[in-house]
């Protein structure tokens, strides 16, 4: 029994936020790994375009509520990403258009297209803040919970509960779906395959009949799909500051990079090396040992083996521990 | 003359915006946002030599910023004696045991051919390290952040003149960047941006979290000041004449007796503040001239020839027996030390070091904006950089609401876009920003004041 507690206790406190924090970071990394595979250059603007979605998301959501549209138990925001994945795409290729296609075509180094990227990031992060403001905010309704910790132990009768939130299963199916469908599409139609021969030899590419604006066109629009989603996504599960998003693309870049930027399987699986290494390093074991060990052998400290404010820190030493050993990602991405 | 009228052009009208604000909105918010210039204008300096000089991209501004102010609290906040009493001989041993750890790491770095083994054997020493480095501290620490938690809490510094602490901040920052260039140089230009960013972000985690040695998040407030006391100005007999002197033709329109001395009082309170803040001006503009003179020197001599040449083609550099590592990691330290000193005197102008105010938006990314907007590679675009972009940065707001009042003088007061459009009006400076720099980056790429290279 106090087996059971205890890994119904690591299942709780552990592997649903890690899964869920896992699937938002996996979003926005696979984002930057398409941007840097086929438009090469690390985009620095990718917290803020994840703010500018949620909040265009959050205002349908808010023009569905005042006309009493709703999804019953599911948050209505789920009506309204599609229509602001519409209102992104625009943004995307209006932003590319008139900043990023300039210095494509004149082939500028791609430090120059992140210097660039960040004059995005601040007129986004600027927009946003006219728009929405600075502040917290909540845009979830609905059912918060599909089993409540009290249910569950009334149910099973352990000591332990296991909560779940609607919002975190919604993440986890939602990011499931949509990865297997990139997938899908990079890996078997002929538009993806296009794209990934784009990525790896752009010349090469060009010369059998691939056309790069259309390969450009489609990129951006993939990013504004991930973007929107990744970002609604994670402002459902916890809320939305867009102080929060700008902080979110450093995690997010780490994931990118620890998969193997350009490799979009890898920065997936990024995503979830990243949240799961800074959940299990920051959590305090002290009762999951009082369950597993005898009464004698207890400890006495919090059995942490990092404090909770090191959470960022964790990720970025995993990064930096990567690049010095292995520069090209785990997953074996481009190599620097 | 006439090959350096831009610059002289460019600074004029700097200094008349200054001057500007100064006869508009008063003269102690164009005093300090003359010091904050100069401030930034180290920083860019910083990132100028970093980024002009060599190409190398540096997005960790933030942390050695940081590191320079931690250095301004160390030096001149006096020790507290209780706490060294209740914990400073753990946390001494610990130093011991960093400094054991480093140098048997070395050891076998040293004496061991590079095998699987040695790697886990090292991960072994880190991590047995972390674990009993972290058993004798708890202890120490916790005695040391019981100790009068409200007002200190930490060990303090050394009660030094908080001058020291420029220098100070420079080898504080320097040690930093030292260690990053050697884990990060290798990377390529953007792999660098970010890894450098990030290292910024734990940086400052750590000097968040460690309130044994910085306080964290509870601020460390009060600092030592180079510069006189307003309130002790405001009593002191020279100074009262002096203000009396300045203000003479006023004070003489004024015929009552004791509405005089209101005035003057009142005088003298304002004075005292811009005195200050004068002082302060004198001591950064001395920092920047020594900067400047320095930086121009290094330019233009052989060793600057050499950083371009590595910067423009690092391969030919390489071939002609120029060693590139060894060099950008020496003009990395360079630059990061100077960057180190700006954050050390912008803690000593404020007189206070709060870790929380650090964000890469403010400290990192604006920076960068200074120094395309700026030229980079030359160091009088940098500075003017530093000056332009900080003004704006400040005067942004007022100008956005003058803008809004004007294209919105149709509305009424009450209107909703109009009031949501005020509300928001400190935001319009992030907007001002990103535009200048897209557009200084489409229309001007090398910036206002391009690099020009003179072959003397």
């Amino acid at each position: 029994m106090d087996f059971l507690n205890a890994i119904i206790l690591l299942l709780n406190y552990i592997f649903v936020p890690a899964l869920t924090y896992g699937s938002q970071l996996a979003l926005g990394a696979i984002f930057v790994t398409l941007i840097y595979g086929i438009l090469r250059f690390a985009n620095f603007a990718t917290g803020d375009m994840m703010s500018f979605g949620t909040m265009v998301t959050i205002l349908f959501t808010w023009y569905f509520q005042s006309i009493g549209i709703s999804l019953g138990v599911l948050p209505t925001a789920l009506i309204a990403i599609p229509f602001a994945i519409l209102f992104m795409i625009i943004y995307m290729l209006f932003i590319d258009k008139f900043v990023f296609k300039y210095y494509r075509v004149s082939k500028s180094p791609p430090v120059q297209l992140a210097m660039v990227s960040i004059g995005v990031m601040f007129v986004t992060q600027a927009v946003v803040r006219i728009i929405i403001g600075p502040s917290d905010r909540r845009f979830f309704d609905g059912e918060k919970f599909i089993i409540k910790a009290r249910e569950f132990k009334e149910m099973t009768g352990l000591n332990e509960g296991l909560a779940l939130k609607s919002t975190q299963v919604i993440t986890i199916f939602v990011t499931i779906v949509l990865v297997s469908l990139l997938f899908w599409f990079l890996n078997k139609t002929k538009t993806g395959k296009s794209m990934k021969a784009y990525s790896d030899n752009e010349d090469l590419a060009l010369l059998s009949g691939i056309d790069p604006k259309r390969i450009v066109m489609i990129t951006w629009i993939i990013a504004g799909i991930l973007a929107t989603i990744g970002g609604a996504l994670y402002g459902l599960d916890k809320s939305f500051k867009p102080f929060t998003y700008f902080n979110n693309m450093l995690p997010i870049f780490a994931a990118a990079i620890v998969g193997g930027i350009g490799n979009p399987f890898g920065a997936f699986l990024g995503g979830y090396v990243i949240a799961f290494s800074e959940i299990f390093l920051t959590y305090a074991y002290k009762k999951f040992f009082m369950y597993v060990l005898p009464e004698s052998m207890e400890p006495d400290s919090l059995v942490q083996l990092l404090s909770t404010d090191y959470k960022f820190a964790v990720s970025f030493s995993i990064l930096v521990i990567v690049l010095l050993y292995r520069p090209s990602g785990i997953f074996k991405g481009k190599v620097l | 003359m006439r090959k350096n009228l831009n610059v002289i052009l460019a600074y004029s009208i700097m200094m008349g915006l200054i001057i500007l604000v100064g006869i508009f909105q008063s003269w102690n918010v164009a005093l300090s946002i003359f010091n904050l210039c100069l401030i930034s204008a180290v920083m860019t300096m910083g990132a100028n030599i970093q980024w002009g000089y060599a190409g190398l991209i540096n997005f960790g501004i933030m942390g050695y910023a940081a590191l320079g102010g931690l250095a301004a609290v160390l030096i001149s906040v006096d020790p507290v004696q209780e706490a060294w009493r209740a914990g400073g001989f753990d946390i001494l041993m610990c130093l011991w045991l960093i400094i054991v750890m480093v140098l048997a790491i070395r050891f076998i770095l040293k004496n061991f051919e590079k095998s699987k083994f040695r790697t886990y054997g090292i991960a072994a020493i880190i991590v047995a390290g972390i674990v009993i480095i972290r058993i004798t501290a708890e202890p120490g620490i916790e005695a040391i952040e019981s100790v009068n938690p409200a007002k200190t809490g930490f060990l303090g510094g050394f009660g030094l003149p908080i001058i020291f602490s420029w220098i100070v901040g420079a080898f504080f920052a320097g040690g930093l960047a030292f260690i990053v260039g050697k884990v990060a140089l290798g990377l390529r230009a953007d792999y660098l941006a970010i890894a450098t960013l990030l290292i910024s972000e734990i940086v400052i985690a750590i000097i968040k979290h460690e309130d044994w040695l910085t306080r964290g998040v509870k601020n460390v407030i009060g600092l030592k000041r180079p510069a006189p006391y307003e309130v002790n100005l405001q009593t002191t007999e020279w100074f009262i004449n002096l203000v009396e002197k300045f203000n003479s033709g006023k004070l003489a329109l004024i015929s009552n007796l004791a509405d005089r001395q209101a005035a003057l009082n009142q005088m003298v309170i304002e004075g005292s503040s811009i005195f200050v803040k004068l002082c302060y001006s004198g001591l950064f503009l001395v920092v920047v001239i020594i900067l400047l003179i320095l930086t121009q020197k290094a330019l233009y001599s052989p060793w600057g020839r050499m950083m371009r040449a590595i910067r423009d083609n690092e391969e030919a550099a390489n071939a002609m027996g120029k060693n590139v590592v060894k060099q950008h990691l020496l003009i990395f330290i360079l630059g990061s030390a100077i960057v180190g000193i700006a954050g050390a005197m912008l803690v000593t102008q404020d007189g206070l070091f709060t870790p929380g105010s650090y964000r890469p938006m403010r400290y990192t990314f604006l920076i960068w904006v200074m120094v395309i907007v700026g030229g980079s590679g030359n160091n009088f675009g940098a500075i003017l950089g530093g000056f332009v972009v900080w003004f704006l940065w400040i005067e942004a707001a007022p100008i956005a609401l003058f803008l809004i009042n004007f294209f919105t003088a149709g509305m009424s007061d009450t209107h909703v876009l109009k009031i949501h459009l005020i509300e928001s009006v400190p935001y319009f400076r992030y907007l001002m920003m990103g535009l200048g720099l897209l557009l200084i980056m489409r229309y001007r790429p090398k910036g206002i004041l391009p690099e020009k290279i003179e072959i003397k």
